[in-house]
């Protein structure tokens, strides 16, 4: 009985997190354009979606700002927590209590104070204030991953590597970053779905003449959403469902020979 | 012992991007166009207008976090109970939907609460009353606790797995029963999560405008709202710094609070 | 009906298709202290948790004082437990972890109080009532832990590796508290260790475990000095394990010499074990013994020293207080009542389970 309720509650959330996802997966299919109608099934919009030529380009802003963010904030974030980790206390705590900040304010506020920030030392929206500003906000994240890992790890083996004669940098090379690798692909990864999912804070670093995915969306809501983003959305979800089925399963193999 | 300087670049890039830009809305929240010290900015919160889309962003924000917390907890508890070598994918399930965007997350739920929408036809199928609540701060509340209960579930689960199971066995040892377990042992050891759950929904609750643009219709008022528009309608960067420090207040401290509650941070990711 | 306070019968459990636990039948006596030892993964933990109520056997019963309690949830058995890694509510004072279990019994406040003075006091901690759990040392908690089962007055503790985390001093000061507190509560203690010379020290009654079997039950000398098989043997200190064919009644050739021994009932010609602890081999003059050999190591252990004799194609553990050179020659006497003899194993399964440790 007791299994049964928890399977039942379990169902429940899971409908009511996939509910609008399977929503726009049917809508990708619908002929008809306006949202309220079901027009008969379709791969139209598959088709001209490639034609779009508007939406690709949010679509390439996107995945470029999401991996270069990404990218520079696991270097500077997997750099700070070593140099935190290294830290007394007193250090610890404040470097920490920074890094909290851009996690848990708000994010409207985040994107004023770097909106002002661009405009008082004049620096011209774009493409480079919305990777600053994504940068700023994925660096918690990549702390937040490889601080638990660097806690984990005993003191002595980088010692131990440093008494069998290795350098500095070739003792952290063998011994430290293997063993944080797990954290800092998190963070990567992380950072990068933070970063794609993100509009708040692009919508005020942003100016006009470029668009991601979500600004773009956010412009059209208005005038009503073109249904090439549902079939976008959908080759978008599916790709990383499959690759996470993928990585997911290839371990599992491993193990078992 | 050099370490400590690979912290380098990080440490100007937080004060660059972090510390001097709150230092920027501080200064435009307390001066005016042409720079002269005011509180007047700060003030604007007493118009009538906007105490009603604050005391309106509270009241939603509040209901969604405690309807969150409600839902959050028992799922945190069933996903503690699932093998542990599921661990990454629970983790997985809640971000996923992440990978659809937000925006295009929130719309769906348009179609699916529209009069002639997705539930609306199921429930007339059923021959139930049909529920019409959208462009209501009841969809609004729906669309934050949609898109927030990963935040508020996350914590606690990452609490949850880190008690030994030995402790929850010691109270029944003791004599205690489930709810006596549950009452005295596992809901203060898991503290630490709740606080930070709670922190995660309620401030991005406080202050979206993007939910309540969606779903209510643009019709309905929060305070996100207002500051959004003092940017990039009105133009009047002053008022909305103003604004903004007042939101800020609220901000601060739950950050206070969590802070007290959860000093490692362990029950953020 | 049988006087034992706890029958465990046929007890079987599997984890996920793996046997834990193979009709295990163990029967438990007021007042008596038991261990229960083995390798880790022998089934001693799980033996512990259904007794505890934490685990559901698959199949048997388990008789407390008469009653089945087989179904009985954790909270409402007459057993307190102390767990490995202390488990202590660390969100609570000790006095709140003492009197946690008190409380849910709602005993009056006054006798809750003097509880938990009698508790603190007993192990040793007077004055602790305010502290927190991690502000005590490993073996601080390991009493509190203590106190905090005992204030419950139970029949039978059950103790989970209690000691496990300790040092090896603490450990031994700990043992002789466990010990006192035995006697001065005269109650059941059913303790769990993979450490042989804990059990030894210890414990009434010691049951060896391995692989989800008893092996052998009895107490610290029967265990010690006449093992039933070569596991027991093995697991309990060090010993000379050999093949060896029982000639007749009292006389057994080891490795082609034939030592006089004092069992009977073998058979003739049979094959057996043989096990000989190292403190009962006298390295007498060659002419004297009754095989002959040479030292090969020699290592002084404080008490004794350790040597290896290399005789008939064998290397010999001997400890002895008396010093052989290496390269000495000597002569191996062994006295009759000093050769245990064992039935070879039964299956191939236990044979190999043997040579694994």
């Amino acid at each position: 009985m007791k299994k049964f309720l928890s399977k039942f509650y379990l169902t429940l959330i899971f409908i009511l997190l996939y509910a609008p996802i399977a929503t726009l997966i049917v809508l990708s299919f619908n002929a008809s354009k306006t949202r309220a109608k079901w027009g008969g099934f379709t791969l139209k919009w598959y088709f001209e979606l490639f034609q779009n030529d508007a939406i690709l380009e949010a679509l390439s802003n996107t995945l470029i700002i999401a991996f270069l963010s990404a990218l520079i904030a696991t270097v500077i974030g997997t750099a700070a927590s070593i140099g935190i980790n290294a830290m007394n206390r007193h250090l610890k705590t404040i470097f920490m209590s920074v890094t909290n900040i851009p996690m848990l304010n708000a994010d409207i506020v985040t994107g004023i104070s770097l909106m002002l920030l661009f405009i008082a030392f004049g620096v011209r929206f774009g493409f480079s204030t919305i990777l600053l500003a994504h940068i700023t906000f994925n660096i918690p994240y990549v702390i937040l991953s490889v601080m638990p890992k660097l806690k984990q790890i005993d003191q002595n083996t980088y010692m131990a590597a440093l008494d069998l004669g290795a350098s500095p940098f070739y003792a952290f090379y063998k011994v430290i970053v293997p063993d944080i690798l797990p954290g800092i692909l998190s963070g990567f990864l992380l950072s990068f779905t933070m970063s794609l999912d993100d509009f708040i804070i692009t919508h005020f670093t942003k100016g006009s003449g470029i668009d991601t995915l979500s600004t773009k969306i956010y412009a059209e809501v208005r005038k009503g959403i073109k249904p090439e983003m549902y079939a976008l959305s959908t080759l978008l979800f599916v790709s990383v469902l499959f690759l996470l089925i993928a990585v997911n399963k290839v371990p599992k193999q491993r193990k078992e020979s | 012992m050099n370490k400590k300087w690979l912290s380098g670049p990080y440490l100007f890039w937080a004060i660059s991007f972090i510390i001097i830009p709150l230092v920027m809305i501080l200064y435009y929240g307390l001066t005016t166009k042409d720079g002269s010290i005011t509180f007047e900015n700060i003030l604007q919160i007493t118009t009538n207008t906007n105490v009603k889309a604050l005391v309106l962003a509270l009241l939603l924000s509040i209901v969604s976090t405690i309807i969150c917390l409600i839902l959050a907890y028992p799922l945190a508890m069933i996903l503690n109970q699932l093998d542990v070598n599921q661990n990454s994918f629970i983790v997985l399930i809640f971000i996923l939907p992440m990978w659809m965007n937000f925006l295009l997350r929130t719309l769906a739920w348009q179609t699916l609460l529209e009069k002639t929408g997705v539930i609306n036809s199921v429930l007339t199928l059923l021959h139930l009353p049909t529920l019409n609540i959208i462009n209501t701060p009841y969809a609004i509340v729906l669309g934050m606790v949609y898109n927030f209960l990963p935040f508020m579930v996350l914590p606690i689960y990452n609490i949850l797995i880190k008690i030994d199971p030995n402790v929850i066995n010691a109270a029944k040892d003791l004599g205690a029963n489930s709810f006596l377990t549950f009452y005295k042992v596992i809901l203060p050891l898991s503290w630490p999560g709740v606080i930070s759950g709670i922190t995660m929904v309620f401030v991005p609750s406080l202050t979206t405008f993007v939910i309540s643009d969606l779903l209510g219709g643009s019709k309905i008022l929060l305070i996100g709202n207002v500051i959004e528009q003092k940017f990039t309608q009105a133009n009047n960067w002053n008022a909305g710094s103003g604004l903004s420090l007042v939101l800020m207040v609220f901000i601060l401290l739950s950050m206070a609070i969590l802070s007290k509650y959860d000093k490692d941070g362990e029950g953020l990711i | 009906m049988s006087n034992n306070l706890i029958d465990l019968i046929n007890i079987t459990k599997s984890f996920d298709n793996q046997l834990v636990l193979d009709d295990l039948n163990l029967s438990v006596k007021e007042n008596e202290f038991v261990t229960l030892l083995g390798p880790s993964g022998c089934g001693k933990s799980t033996t512990l948790g259904i007794l505890g109520g934490f685990q559901q056997p698959d199949k048997g019963e388990v008789i407390f004082g008469g009653t089945n309690i087989t179904n009985l949830p954790p909270n409402k058995r007459a057993l307190n437990t102390v767990f490995q890694k202390y488990a202590l509510f660390t969100h609570m004072s000790i006095a709140e972890n003492i009197a946690f279990g008190l409380k849910i019994k709602g005993k009056s406040k006054q006798y809750i109080q003097d509880k938990i003075k009698y508790a603190l006091k007993l192990v040793n901690l007077e004055g602790y009532e305010n502290r927190m759990p991690n502000s005590l040392s490993g073996g601080q908690q390991q009493r509190i832990a203590i106190a905090r089962a005992i204030v419950n007055e139970p029949k039978v503790l059950l103790l989970d590796e209690p000691l496990g985390a300790l040092d090896l001093k603490l450990r031994q000061d700990m043992q002789y508290e466990l010990i006192r507190l035995k006697n001065e509560l005269g109650i059941t203690f059913i303790y769990v260790t993979h450490d042989q010379e804990e059990a030894l020290t210890m414990s009434d009654t010691i049951v060896v475990m391995n692989q989800g079997y008893i092996q052998q039950i009895g107490t610290p000398e029967d265990i010690y000095n006449e093992p039933q098989n070569a596991f027991v043997a093995d697991f309990i200190g060090e010993s000379n394990i050999l093949p060896a064919i029982m000639l007749q009644d009292k006389l057994v050739k080891i490795l082609d010499a034939k030592f006089p021994c004092v069992d009977t009932g073998f058979g003739i010609n049979t094959p057996v074990d043989v096990v000989i602890r190292p403190e009962d081999i006298d390295l007498v003059k060659p002419e004297e013994g009754t095989i002959q050999g040479v030292v090969t190591h020699l290592i002084f252990k404080g008490v004794h020293y350790e040597m290896e004799v290399m005789a008939n194609g064998h290397e010999w553990l001997v400890h002895s207080t008396d010093l052989f050179p290496v390269g000495t020659k000597v002569g191996i006497h062994v006295d009759p009542f000093d050769i245990q003899i064992m039935n070879k194993p039964a299956s191939e399964d236990e044979e190999a389970v043997i040579i694994n440790e």
